[in-house]
């Protein structure tokens, strides 16, 4: 009987040990195989900027590298032509930076606030205000080039940094602050309610208590703003000024000419070059996605 | 003094925020919404000439086209999207050993430019040279795979495209998500005996609504603005199967010098997007009061 | 060098009549050039500028055959602060001399005598109510066909002289299995082609009368028909993977022995060259049936500028541009032909003298015509009305009829 029973337990055990391996193991099966559609793209895109021009012409754009040549990666680096001067994507970076880091800045800080202001101080209307915030998350930006354009040349910012980033902070604040209120909200009332009990004011419990719990939200906003805001193309094109063109730009003119010979071992190069400081980003910011988890213990 | 600024520290922290949307979003739209009752060619001119535009405007094939293909795509890319995006985000929260990997892989497609990317796909979707090719190697010889050059379904190309670019943001906001709802619920449900699959489907998505809400917001965003996406993997084509408002917003704007058309387009699909957003954020703020 | 410096500056001073200060010419560019040999082309002018001690700042945007370009051109000149030189073409110089934009050339173009190095029908288009405004760099031409010679061989057949000939041609091809006509599907191909039928099928006077006057008869007409039959017949002659595809690809189509024919502009060569293939032996060059000339020229639009510096720049600019030298280098590694007449062209290969010789003959007789797909013939609201015609049709199983309706149509919408 007793012996029965064990029996049956051990059995039962092994059952779901052998189904938890089984779910496991179609886990990381699942997962392998998204992680397989995801990375061909790129896949393609790293075999062929190692190959020669002739191979990608003669061979299937999809084969394997014969000969691997990284002589694309120089060229894309250092001495392709994006306009007369074939100087490659390094000079650009640094403007890209210089525009990216603020607009990112500015817009994360605002939205923070925003957000914070939106969902736990509420007024009289201000869940209209931020409808009305929200609804500028739509405006499609090819139809605010030509008005902007009057009004930078009227506030003497065209062509500058200044007017590159005034114009990436102002449409990054409606998601901004869109992803702060909505994180927020699972932030309880009562710690606030509390706060204000001990006399702590607006700013103060928005340092102390809102700021600390904020990591992931801030990482996940962070990835959206520089993502956006790097790899920008019609702003960057339509409100910069040979001095300070974006990395997009330059990439595009590498890129996209229209009855040159096309070089697209250089293309792709380009193309990965230009992406590193967004993909550091995920790379870094994934590590925070946890350390949020574990600074999170209030959540809920 | 003090109280006063704390009663309505809220609205002045707001109000610099609302007055630059009401100038840049507003205004701008007020603008557009002006310009296209006027006959405004390479540069604004402000004299109003009636609703030819718009007239214009509806008696061109080419702009149903690309309004159905509006539909069509936004529907399915956001839908498929958050499906993927959530479910990525599930299987990555069952404690995988190769997270940050495999978050890395999911979520850099949005980290490069679709200028080159849609070259990438378009060639891995080209019947000569790409899957149906390398399928038919395989010895499946009857395989077809021809989405990208049949004018009928090249639009769902587009789609695939897309999904692959924005999902992976779609599962980081799920999994910010995932990881904030309160363990100690989960563990008490657990103990409960209720199956990881109910617990999933009756406490733990509910709460994400509010991720709901912004990963709705971002694609419609995406869908709105896929520009870049179009222009490299089809350049609208085959002919102009794949036009989206957008690109003949831009086309017209741009390339044929006929602004005050441009925006006639550009109205009419803002038009369409307030019709569809709105009661979404209504409903959805509502049912947040309740 | 120095010398020569201070004479061509002590020329501008006397040529601006202000007479004051010689300010150091100064250009910005705007331009689509960026690739390899086109950037190298534009740079041959840059260095010549800066010889001749002027500033050049350079802003290249490509992509989409200018309209990116056109796009920053925009909030440019919006912001009141618009490049001096801009590399706009065609028709699309008019639109912006009717907003106002471009100044005059008029010394610069009298004092080295423009009118007499120019075709008229080029020169024309250069003008804004009779006054230069813009300066051409080169001619293209755009009704060229390239072939692959063993291929034709192998088929037994000859360059067409006729489309009954290609058709005959293209038959053959195909039957032996092998790709008629390589092609690219997107719009501005398609357009390519359809202005190549439609000379051929129509004719001068029909392809004057259809794609630059608008003629709605014309467009309505039995001819017109006529083409989108050929255009149909020509869609037979591709390969299934056409759509969406790079010219270049195509081009490379040719060159592999994977496709007979390319119809393509004179840009195409550039492929060829840079894969060391040389004209009569790898590849061979001819104008699509029809004896006549479509050209798409390249100019260089000055725009209004503020400044005796940008004022001079422009127009030391606008001679270099007609200049010699420039011309010549310039067209070397851009595959066309120089715009400037009488131009020495024993550098240049066969493909590019042969266009120069048709140039002349078509200049005289009137068979000289602008491009349609590349917007030379009419502007962007039109050439754009018809290009979505023809690529629908080309792209679906429209009947001819229809097409020649659906043209009709949208030409009076475009209106």
């Amino acid at each position: 009987m007793t012996n029965h029973v064990l029996a049956g337990t051990a059995q039962s055990q092994l059952k779901s040990r052998f189904w938890h391996k089984a779910a496991r193991f179609s886990l990381y099966a699942i997962l392998g195989i998204f992680a397989l559609f995801y990375i061909m793209p790129l896949f393609v895109m790293v075999i062929t900027s190692l190959k020669s021009l002739d191979e990608i012409h003669q061979g299937g754009l999809l084969s394997l590298p014969e000969n691997i040549t990284f002589e694309p990666w120089k060229v894309a680096w250092s001495s392709a032509c994006a306009g007369v001067s074939c100087v490659g994507l390094k000079g650009y970076f640094l403007n890209s930076m210089v525009m990216v880091v603020p607009a990112v800045f500015i817009s994360t800080l605002i939205g923070a606030i925003n957000g914070y202001a939106l969902m736990h101080w509420k007024f009289k209307g201000s869940e209209i205000i931020f409808a009305l915030l929200l609804f500028g998350c739509f405006i499609p930006f090819q139809i605010v080039l030509l008005p902007m354009a009057i009004l930078l040349g009227k506030i003497k910012l065209s062509g500058s940094f200044s007017g590159l980033i005034m114009v990436h902070a102002v449409y990054g604040i409606p998601f901004t602050t869109m992803f702060f209120r909505n994180y927020y909200m699972t932030i309880p009332t009562e710690l606030v309610k509390a706060a204000k009990i001990d006399g702590a004011g607006f700013f103060r419990i928005f340092y102390s208590i809102f700021l600390p719990l904020s990591p992931p939200i801030i990482v996940v906003t962070i990835i959206w703003e520089f993502t956006n805001i790097w790899n920008d193309f019609l702003f960057g094109i339509s409100f910069s000024e040979p001095g300070t063109q974006p990395i997009t730009v330059a990439l595009n003119n590498i890129v996209n000419s229209t009855t040159g010979v096309k070089e697209y071992n250089v293309d792709m190069a380009a193309a990965i070059i230009a992406a590193l400081p967004t993909l550091l980003v995920y790379i870094v910011a994934g590590k925070y996605f946890i350390r949020g988890l574990s600074a999170g213990s209030v959540k809920g | 003094m003090s109280s006063w600024l704390q009663k309505h520290i809220s609205k002045i922290v707001i109000a610099p925020s609302f007055a630059i949307i009401l100038v840049f979003v507003y205004g701008f739209i007020g603008w557009t919404v002006y310009i296209s009752f006027t006959k405004t060619k390479l540069l604004p001119k402000y004299t109003l000439i009636g609703t030819h535009q718009y007239e214009k405007l509806f008696s061109t094939p080419r702009w149903y086209v690309a309004l159905e293909n509006l539909f069509v795509f936004s529907g399915l890319f956001i839908l498929i999207a958050i499906v993927i995006g959530l479910l990525l985000a599930i299987l990555l929260d069952q404690k995988i050993r190769t997270e940050g990997f495999l978050r890395t892989i999911f979520l850099y497609p949005m980290a490069i430019s679709f200028i080159v990317t849609g070259t990438a796909w378009k060639w891995i979707l080209n019947p000569q040279n790409g899957i149906e090719a390398v399928v038919r190697s395989w010895g499946f010889e009857s395989f077809r795979f021809d989405w990208l050059i049949n004018s009928d379904m090249a639009i769902y190309t587009v789609v695939i495209a897309a999904v692959w670019q924005a999902s992976g943001f779609v599962m980081a906001l799920f999994l910010a998500g995932l990881r904030s709802v309160d363990q100690e619920i989960i563990k008490a449900a657990m103990v409960d005996g209720i199956p990881t699959s109910r617990i999933y489907s009756g406490i733990i998505i509910p709460s994400l609504a509010p991720i709901f809400l912004s990963a709705v917001i971002v694609l419609a965003h995406l869908s709105i603005k896929a520009f870049d996406l179009v222009v490299s993997l089809t350049g609208g084509g085959p002919g102009y199967s794949t036009d989206l408002p957008a690109t003949f917003m831009y086309t017209m704007a741009f390339s044929r010098g006929n602004v005050g058309q441009a925006a006639a387009s550009a109205v009419v699909m803002l038009t369409i997007v307030v019709a569809v957003i709105v009661p979404y954020l209504y409903s959805e703020m509502r049912s947040r009061h309740d | 060098m120095s010398l020569k410096k201070i004479l061509i500056g002590a020329a501008l001073a006397t040529s601006l009549m202000a007479g004051t200060v010689a300010a150091e010419p100064k250009v910005e560019v705007l331009h689509w050039w960026t690739s390899g040999g086109e950037a190298a082309a534009v740079k041959v002018l840059m260095d010549e500028f800066t010889a001749n001690g002027g500033t050049w700042t350079d802003m290249p945007v490509a992509g989409g055959g200018g309209e990116a370009a056109m796009t920053a051109l925009r909030a440019r000149v919006l912001s009141g602060n618009a490049p001096s030189a801009v590399q706009i073409q065609g028709p699309a110089i008019q639109e912006w001399h009717e907003e106002d934009a471009l100044s005059d050339l008029s010394d610069v173009a009298s004092a080295e005598g423009w009118d007499a190095l120019l075709p008229e029908a080029i020169a024309k288009i250069q003008k804004c109510e009779g006054k230069f405004c813009a300066v051409p760099v080169n001619i293209h031409r755009v009704d060229w066909m390239w072939a692959n010679p063993a291929l034709l061989a192998k088929a037994g057949v000859s360059m067409p002289q006729t489309w009954a000939e290609f058709n005959d041609a293209a038959d053959k091809l195909k039957a032996m299995g092998i790709t008629p006509l390589g092609h690219g599907g997107q719009p501005w191909q398609d357009a390519t082609i359809f202005d190549a039928v439609v000379l051929g099928i129509g004719g001068v006077e029909f392809y004057k009368k259809a794609l630059m006057d608008l003629d709605l008869d014309a467009l309505g007409s039995d001819t017109m028909v006529a083409v989108f039959d050929q255009m149909r017949k020509m869609r037979g002659y591709v390969d299934d993977n056409f759509a969406g595809r790079d010219w270049n690809l195509a081009t490379a189509m040719i060159m592999n022995g994977e496709a007979a024919f390319q119809i393509m502009g004179d840009w195409a060569k550039g492929e060829f060259t840079n894969a060391n293939k040389t004209p009569g032996n790898d590849y061979l060059c001819a104008p699509t049936p029809g004896g006549a000339f479509i050209y798409n020229v390249d100019s260089f639009t000055m725009f209004k500028v503020d400044g005796d510096d940008k004022k001079a720049g422009q127009k030391l600019l606008a001679k270099l541009i007609m200049g010699e030298k420039f011309q010549t280098a310039f067209n070397l590694s851009k595959g066309s032909i120089p715009a400037r007449l009488g131009t020495d062209l024993s550098a240049f290969d066969y493909c590019s003298r042969r266009s120069s010789y048709d140039l002349n003959i078509a200049a005289s007789n009137g068979s000289l015509v602008p491009s349609h797909a590349h917007g030379m013939a009419v502007r962007g609201v039109f050439s754009g009305a018809v290009t979505d015609v023809v690529t629908n049709h080309f792209n679906s199983d429209m009947s001819s009829q229809d097409a020649a309706k659906a043209l009709v149509a949208a030409i009076k919408n475009a209106e």
